[in-house]
């Protein structure tokens, strides 16, 4: 019903006019999203490892065959360039994704690799099944053992006449896979995964779904919630991997790569800025809406513009900004992801948050709290490996 | 001696365990005792069959007061409730009518019938809203008394009143139409097609031995229509794992404060000495003690069977046995082997995963009402169906469905008396799969388990007194400071020590949590406890 760009394609907002069946499909049953319009590359060759560690913040040549990393690149500046996930398929064979188009930056950096990089984003469709049943939906059409898939897994498998990459990975918060596949198989791979999700109240999903599970799961997504280091105008516009939570994923103690020694100035000296979760008052919304007749208006999309966020002392002081934001149906609770100056990240801080209700400008209190606010045991567990 | 407590509740259904989790937030040493082996009173939640989990009685949420979940934090605890996008309407005819939650979408399904009704719809809505708002004043206090000069409750009373002007004339004359008018004739102000008012006008009678067109129902259509969902007025949805689930999201709260909670722990009596609530005696005669007793269970029960006639002052012993109950409906619950297809609107599409109603005509569900009048249930009954497991598959194996009937009329006291339902159970069942059937082919041949709950099931297994649904009536004699009866309303009871939390009192029934919420902030704000 709703379509949007991404990145040159058209991509589906909503199958409806209204996404929430689409969302509670992510949270209890399955959606199946296209994510296809992702850049997509293969690394081969004897110093594939090497030549991503060079790029990546984290050390690739760590990453075991069969896993799946998280991670971000930079600038020599340490400003990031893009995040994505990388895939050891073999010992020399990675496979990568990322959201802006990466070729050109990657093969800076080719020079002296005994390495082949392949852009097949135009070669391979990537398709993600989210939600509770979704292992139970992919057991029906595959042959792997998904029981035994970890999260942040990945392993070839066989659907009928074809193969496919399945990846434990995605952008709800929950269990979950995506599933690349040659085009040729692509909408093959669609038809047979929707004739086994119907016995498990599978739907199609778009891009406002998965907006909402994506802020309630904390996940930051570019151009958003940070900028490409590459296409920002202005320095104040890039961030560092530590200013947009993606610290965690910064391994410095290794071989020299791209924005190493900025990152150690800047672990050393502390940064300037961090993206933080922030619970907002709903009783005081509630109230500024009542005072004005109106029951509290609640978009059911989450939302993407940047709202001032000020200290709670001052209201003149401005401590950051939110970057995107939503209701969340499952939490009950009103969440956004904000980059804040680095004195007002500490959870439970009380920070100001600017709403607009009825033309008219308030602010009400927000609670910092932890990005992750929708963590369920789900996402991670693994029916062979239960935990003790 | 055994350990003494603060309060023991009687009955776990989820107005007491709300009221046991905010006591218990409170510091509150707090024990609720359950009869049964589960939890949730009318919203619970039962494998009665290998896999196949069901809303046993109560099965959909709206009215859930926002604040509760918050206040005690019941989504950490597992509370979710997924909204329903529709109202599925079959009619014998072949045709039907689908209200969706996209309103261009109602508009144009409505406009099949009446061009005029499709564009009022909106406006009956937006009407609706307003009306909706006055819960806030209404639902989230207690009723004022007034009978009171206590400033506190003058102040309440004061609140109330400038909510109900706040609507301004207009809504104020249309609030008063609404407590006095039916149903129908509410309706009939807005609408002229039969279609929209009659599945419309069957919220005006859920859980009330009245007809459409009994004045005073027009109220109690307000009361389905006081639900919020997420900040959206009127919407309705289903519970995750069943409205057990709810329940059980209000339990592991308490649990999480430190209340206790027993089951099949079936209280027999309240003790009271020297006029006062001491504890309680469980039907295998353990005494425990508590400076406060509180019943969840409805108003007859508690008066005439937990604290017993013989304490009872005569004024209060007939107002508690004139308070009406008579339970009018009936639950059927069906484990399907396939997914139920309507012949006028064929496939599982999101028309049948809201909630379906079997309500063709203003004429049927009069005649339905006439028979229940004399003694007998409805051979053409009102159903309101639903099938939750196409929206939460976990209730049931894949593929395999529950179709969970509320059905109206079945009135607790039939010709033979309430105790002969026993041998009407099965033709009552047999009536609502057949009236089904007609529209749904070949559902017989899916039933692979069918429960019948009659009136009087509600009352043997649930312990509600003749099997009402809202542990009382919910007509205008018997609502704010008249609930359950005059003089011993707010939560309080005639004997002192004694309180109720159950949705027999203010502001009544549905999965709310507003009673227990009440009553658990009144006793704590007065130092009751």
């Amino acid at each position: 019903m709703k379509w949007k760009e991404w990145a040159g394609y058209y991509a589906v907002c909503s199958y409806e006019t209204l996404h929430d069946s689409e969302y509670y499909a992510f949270r209890n049953s399955a959606g199946l999203l296209d994510v296809s319009p992702l850049f997509k590359y293969r690394v081969t060759g004897p110093d594939a490892a090497a030549f991503l560690s060079r790029i990546m913040v984290r050390n690739i040549e760590k990453l075991a065959v069969g896993r799946v990393s998280y991670c971000c690149w930079c600038d020599d500046y340490g400003k990031v360039v893009d995040d994505g996930t990388v895939m050891r398929r073999g010992e020399q064979e990675f496979f990568v994704t990322s959201a802006d188009p990466c070729y050109s930056w990657f093969s800076r950096f080719l020079r002296g690799y005994r390495v082949e990089l392949t852009d097949i984003s135009d070669q391979v469709a990537g398709l993600a099944l989210q939600g509770p049943t979704s292992r139970d939906i992919l057991k029906q059409i595959c042959d792997a053992d998904l029981d035994a898939l970890k999260y942040f897994a990945t392993c070839k498998a066989r659907v009928n006449e074809f193969e496919i990459y399945i990846s434990r990975t995605g952008y709800t918060g929950d269990l979950g896979y995506e599933l690349w596949v040659k085009n040729e198989h692509a909408l093959k791979l669609w038809d047979a995964i929707m004739a086994a999700g119907r016995n498990y109240d599978i739907r199609p999903a778009g891009l406002d779904a998965l907006d909402v599970t994506r802020v309630e799961a904390g996940l930051i997504l570019k151009d958003v919630d940070y900028f490409n280091a590459l296409h920002a105008l202005i320095d104040e516009r890039k961030s560092s991997p530590y200013e947009i939570s993606l610290g965690w994923t910064v391994d410095l103690e290794r071989a020299p790569f791209n924005g190493q020694a900025a990152l150690q100035t800047e672990k050393e000296h502390g940064s300037k800025w961090a993206i933080v979760g922030l619970d907002i008052n709903w009783p005081e919304l509630e109230e500024l809406y009542y005072k004005r007749g109106l029951p509290p208006v609640l978009s059911n999309h989450a939302w993407r513009s940047s709202i001032p966020i000020y200290t709670a002392k001052d209201k003149r002081i401005q401590a950051g900004y939110a970057t995107s934001g939503t209701w969340s149906p499952i939490l009950k609770k009103n969440i956004a992801l904000a980059t804040v100056q680095k004195q007002y990240d500490k959870i439970g801080m009380e920070l100001q948050f600017e709403v607009t209700v009825e033309h008219v400008r308030h602010t009400v209190s927000a609670t910092v709290c932890k990005t992750q606010f929708y963590n369920p045991e789900r996402k991670t567990s693994t029916p062979k490996f239960p935990k003790s | 001696m055994s350990k003494k407590y603060d309060a023991i509740i009687i009955g776990g259904g989820h107005n007491g365990l709300i009221c046991a989790a905010y006591l218990a937030k409170a510091g509150r040493q707090v024990l609720v005792l359950e009869k049964r082996h589960v939890l949730g009173g009318a919203a619970v939640s039962e494998e009665l069959y290998p896999g196949f989990t069901f809303s046993v009685a109560s099965y959909v949420v709206s009215l859930f007061r926002p604040h509760i979940i918050r206040e005690l934090e019941l989504a950490k605890h597992g509370y979710e409730v997924i909204p329903m996008d529709c109202s599925f309407l079959p009619l014998p005819d072949g045709d039907s009518l689908a209200r969706w939650a996209d309103s261009h979408r109602s508009r144009r399904e409505i406009a099949r019938f009446s061009k005029k009704d499709s564009e009022v719809y909106p406006e009956f809505s937006r009407v609706m809203t307003h009306m909706g708002k006055l819960a806030k004043a209404v639902i989230d206090h207690p009723a004022p008394n007034i009978n009171s000069i206590n400033p506190k409750e003058i102040a309440n009373l004061l609140r109330l009143g400038k909510a109900f002007k706040d609507l301004g004339p207009d809504l104020l004359h249309l609030n008063i139409k609404l407590v006095t008018m039916s149903a129908l004739d509410f309706l009939d102000l807005w609408f002229e097609s039969e279609v929209l008012k009659a599945p419309m006008s069957v919220s005006g009678i859920i859980g009330t031995f009245q007809g459409i067109r009994s004045p005073g129902t027009a109220y109690v259509l307000l009361h389905h229509y006081m639900g919020q969902l997420d900040g959206v007025f009127r919407s309705w949805g289903f519970s995750k794992g069943g409205t057990g689930g709810v329940s059980m999201a209000c339990a592991r709260a308490a649990m999480s404060y430190g209340a206790e909670i027993r089951t099949e722990a079936p209280v027999k009596q309240v003790i009271i000495k020297n006029g006062m609530a001491t504890g309680v005696v469980l039907e295998n005669g353990d005494e425990l003690y508590a400076k406060t007793v509180i019943s969840n269970l409805d108003p007859n029960r508690t008066y005439l069977k937990m604290v017993g006639e013989n304490h009872l002052d005569p004024d209060v012993l007939k107002d508690i046995k004139r308070f009406k109950l008579r339970g009018s409906s009936g639950k059927v619950n069906l484990a399907l082997d396939s997914v139920p297809e309507f012949s006028c609107r064929p496939g599982d599409g999101d028309h049948i995963r809201g909630d379906i109603a079997i309500a063709p005509s203003i004429d049927y569900l009069e005649k339905a009402y006439d028979q229940a009048k004399y003694g007998e249930f409805s051979t053409r009954p009102y159903i309101n169906a639903v099938i939750p497991t196409l929206t939460d598959p976990s209730l049931a194996p894949p593929g395999k469905h529950i179709l969970s009937c509320f059905v109206q009329y079945a009135p607790y006291h039939i010709k033979e008396g309430a105790e002969n339902w026993p041998k009407y159970r099965e033709a009552f069942g047999d009536t609502v799969v057949d009236t089904l059937a007609e529209y749904i082919p070949g559902l017989k041949d899916k039933i692979l388990f069918r429960q019948v709950l009659t009136p009087w099931d509600l009352e043997q297994t649930m312990g509600l007194t003749e099997g009402n649904i809202f542990q009382g009536e919910l007509s205008l004699e018997q609502l704010l400071f008249q609930r359950p009866v005059a003089n011993y309303s707010g939560y309080k009871t005639s004997i002192p020590k004694l309180w109720m939390c159950g949705s027999g009192t203010h502001p009544g029934g549905g999965i709310m949590g507003a009673s227990g919420e009440l009553c658990a902030k009144t006793m704590l704000t007065s130092r009751a406890i």
